[in-house]
């Protein structure tokens, strides 16, 4: 009843909005609904009520220096394998908020998403395709008191799960950042060669003690600091992090505790992290190479959190996402209770009118990214100090965790063909992983080498036609062995796309050899957009903190309506 | 019954938002050198902008923005438009923006919504995305995500604003 009525006041609200044109009215929703249909070869997954529809609309009234926002949310129910963490049930509202937002001070009261520099010590965010929403609920302060100077301040609790509206943890999450721009704030004492930026940040997080066995540490404090420079093509930036002894169920994997020790309590050690990155580039030609670190670095507001649950901080993956879709089978998850890893990219564009660049140039992409697995020495005396071992950064184990080698070319032939070439080398430890899936949802054992080709080309056909196909192959002898995929779309602009995909596990010599054929249509209208989708999906796969989620299998029909306005 | 009902307040409170031109909310994203920057403040003299949301993992976007790169010299030279190219690249892949912006010769103005505020107060739900600000700053097109030949579309609302 409570939020029929919020509603209308919003329609309200919405239509005055429209009458005043002081007013603005602003916002986007999304609407999906699946039905599942059985195909036990794939152990696809049909929930009990056969249909799920999922969806959220956001609307924002700005008046002036004031806004308010909205989030409805549904799940009726959620889509299987949705959300990441802690389920997202029933119809209410998820987000809601009040700001001020000043010249110098910026005022937010109820739900926000911060970030404080790279966000190794707190980043709140939100992906509503992923199932990921670690928005605070509080009060946060922005302010800008001098040119050159952004101070940050805030309270509040996290939001944890979703029951017929918004449910925060129990944990309380604290923080501050600064950053300086040195040149805007001394641009009258010195003559900086280059921008200079240098930040820090402090973040707490109380929880209750519960506890009669341990003494768990009811505050944990976490401090950050950064610096970033950058001159004409060259830049540079790299933060540190440390964070208290911070026991929880997530860090009780890095040593084998034995079962008389209660092993989910976690160890009793602090963690540290350092991430720096440079680049160079010029035009047509960029280089840059990443370093990163992570010793016990799960940072959650909730002690007893599970692996998608709670997340105060953010700890990327160094490999660079991709999205060709048979690349999409051994995605890299970082592993917060420790790695050591690097990352180096090169783009080049051959110039035009060269022997290799042609008429319209051609432009080379290559990455290559190695993740190793920590060497922590161990802490003698597990059952007096639970400290387990010293975490220690840039420490190399024998283990690779991942490495990837990928290289793409592509190349405009003429006004009417465009292609591209994509080769990629993985190597996947999935046993640290676990993000490689077999039929019957079971991890496979052991390491995943691999080698991806794709193919794609985009043919004009005549004005607004488009023609785009792919054609990629990946060898393996391990996991589901060797694939191949095809995908086709035809487009139509600026509204209609058709879309055709088939991937066929032709390899499998382990068993079954499966196809997974989906054919989609789709119709957009300026900022509208409404899809359908019907056939075979394989089991799909994220990764976040450390763990990756199985989206299983399934088959069926997916319609989604997406507006923006 | 509840859930009909919202999604019924959605569709009218849309339908009705979707005619209205409105101003570039406010945000905070920063400039590929760092320096921070409010997005109410984007400018062009008076003149026509392009607002595009795109990622340097999104393909159909870096398509997109190397489609309209081939015609940009001409698009300014006869409309004066400028293209603002903000990208949602976390800390994962932001690193890789200002190499990938130089290395593939773009003459955009870009900048990196690192935590997706701006791409909050715009409503939109995915990449690529496009906006087309007229002279006055005022929001007046939308198009999600890019089919080829989009561009031409876009082209055409920028010529019938410039005409204005």
């Amino acid at each position: 009843m409570k939020q029929l009525l919020l509603s209308l006041l919003f329609l309200l609200a919405t239509s005055l909005g429209m009458a005043q044109d002081d007013f603005q009215v602003r916002g986007n929703f999304s609407v999906e609904g699946q039905y599942y249909q059985e195909d036990s070869a794939i152990s696809a997954v049909v929930p009990d009520e056969q249909i799920a529809l999922q969806g959220f609309g956001n609307i924002i009234l700005t008046k002036g220096k004031f806004e308010t926002g909205v989030r409805f949310e549904t799940y009726v129910p959620a889509f299987v394998g949705y959300p990441a963490g802690a389920a997202w049930e029933g119809t209410g509202l998820g987000y809601r908020y009040a700001k001020y937002n000043g010249e110098k001070i910026e005022i937010t009261v109820g739900n926000f998403y911060e970030q404080f520099g790279s966000g190794l010590i707190l980043r709140t965010w939100e992906d509503r395709g992923l199932g990921v929403d670690y928005a605070l609920d509080g009060i946060r302060v922005v302010a800008r008191p001098f040119d050159g100077v952004t101070v940050k301040g805030l309270y509040g609790k996290q939001r944890f799960n979703f029951d017929d509206g918004l449910q925060n943890g129990d944990g309380i999450v604290r923080g501050a950042d600064v950053e300086f721009h040195l040149n805007q704030l001394l641009d009258s004492v010195v003559d900086f060669k280059g921008q200079w930026f240098i930040g820090g940040s402090f973040v707490s997080k109380y929880e209750e003690n519960r506890s009669s066995t341990f003494d768990f540490p009811e505050n944990v404090g976490a401090g950050s600091v950064r610096l970033r420079y950058q001159r004409g093509g060259f830049q540079f930036s790299g933060e540190y992090a440390h964070i208290s002894q911070n026991p929880t169920k997530m860090n009780s994997q890095i040593v084998n505790i034995p079962d008389t020790l209660s092993p989910s309590t976690g160890i009793f050690q602090f963690g540290q992290a350092l991430q720096a990155t440079t680049s160079y580039s010029q035009r047509g030609f960029g280089v840059s190479f990443t370093a990163s670190s992570l010793a016990n670095m799960a940072f959650q507001s909730q002690r007893g959190a599970d692996a998608f649950d709670s997340w105060i901080n953010y700890l990327p993956p160094t490999s660079v996402l991709q999205t060709t879709l048979l690349a999409q089978f051994y995605p890299y998850a970082t592993q917060p209770n420790g790695e050591t890893s690097f990352r180096s990219d090169l783009f080049y564009t051959i110039p035009k009118k060269s022997l290799l660049g042609g008429k319209y140039g051609t432009k080379i992409a290559l990455s290559y990214t190695h993740v190793q697995a920590p060497d922590f020495p161990t802490v003698e005396g597990l059952d007096v100090n639970r400290k387990g071992i010293e975490p220690n950064l840039f420490t190399w184990g024998d283990d690779t965790y991942y490495a990837d080698f990928n290289a793409k070319i592509t190349k405009k032939f003429s006004k009417k063909f465009k292609a591209s070439l994509f080769y990629m080398n993985i190597q996947y430890d999935n046993d640290v992983i676990l993000g490689a899936y077999d039929y019957e949802n079971v991890a496979s054992p052991g390491k995943v080498y691999a080698d991806l080709i794709a193919f794609e080309g985009d043919i004009k056909l005549k004005k607004g036609h488009n023609f785009r196909f792919e054609l990629q192959a990946l060898f393996t002898d391990q996991h589901l062995q060797d694939w191949f995929a095809v995908v086709t779309e035809y487009t139509i602009s600026p509204h209609w796309f058709f879309s055709a995909i088939n991937q066929y596990n032709f390899g499998n010599a382990d068993g079954d050899k499966f196809n997974f054929p989906v054919v989609s249509a789709g119709y957009i209208d300026g900022g509208n957009r409404l899809s359908f989708s019907y056939g075979r999906q394989r089991a799909g796969v994220f990764c976040v903190g450390g763990v990756c989620r199985v989206v299983p299998a399934s088959n069926g029909l997916t319609v989604t309506l997406t507006s923006s306005f | 019954m509840k859930t009909y009902f919202l999604f019924f307040v959605f569709l009218i409170g849309s339908i009705f938002a979707q005619g209205q031109e409105s101003p570039i909310p406010s945000a905070n994203v920063k400039s590929l050198n760092g320096k921070s920057f409010d997005t109410a403040q984007f400018n062009n003299d008076g003149k026509p902008m392009i607002i595009n949301f795109w990622a340097t993992w999104c393909s159909p976007c870096k398509k997109e923005l190397n489609n309209i790169a081939d015609l940009y010299a001409d698009w300014v030279e006869e409309t004066g438009v400028k293209l603002i190219a903000v990208s949602i690249d976390d800390a994962r892949s932001q690193s890789r923006v200002l190499p990938y912006v130089n290395g593939s010769s773009w003459d955009y103005e870009v900048y990196i919504d690192e935590n997706q505020d701006f791409k909050r107060a715009m409503g939109v739900n995915n990449v690529p995305h496009t906006f087309l600000v007229d002279g006055s700053g005022n929001i007046v097109y939308s198009h999600n995500n890019y089919a080829p030949g989009d561009e031409e579309e876009l082209y055409k609302k920028i010529l019938s604003l410039s005409n204005l």
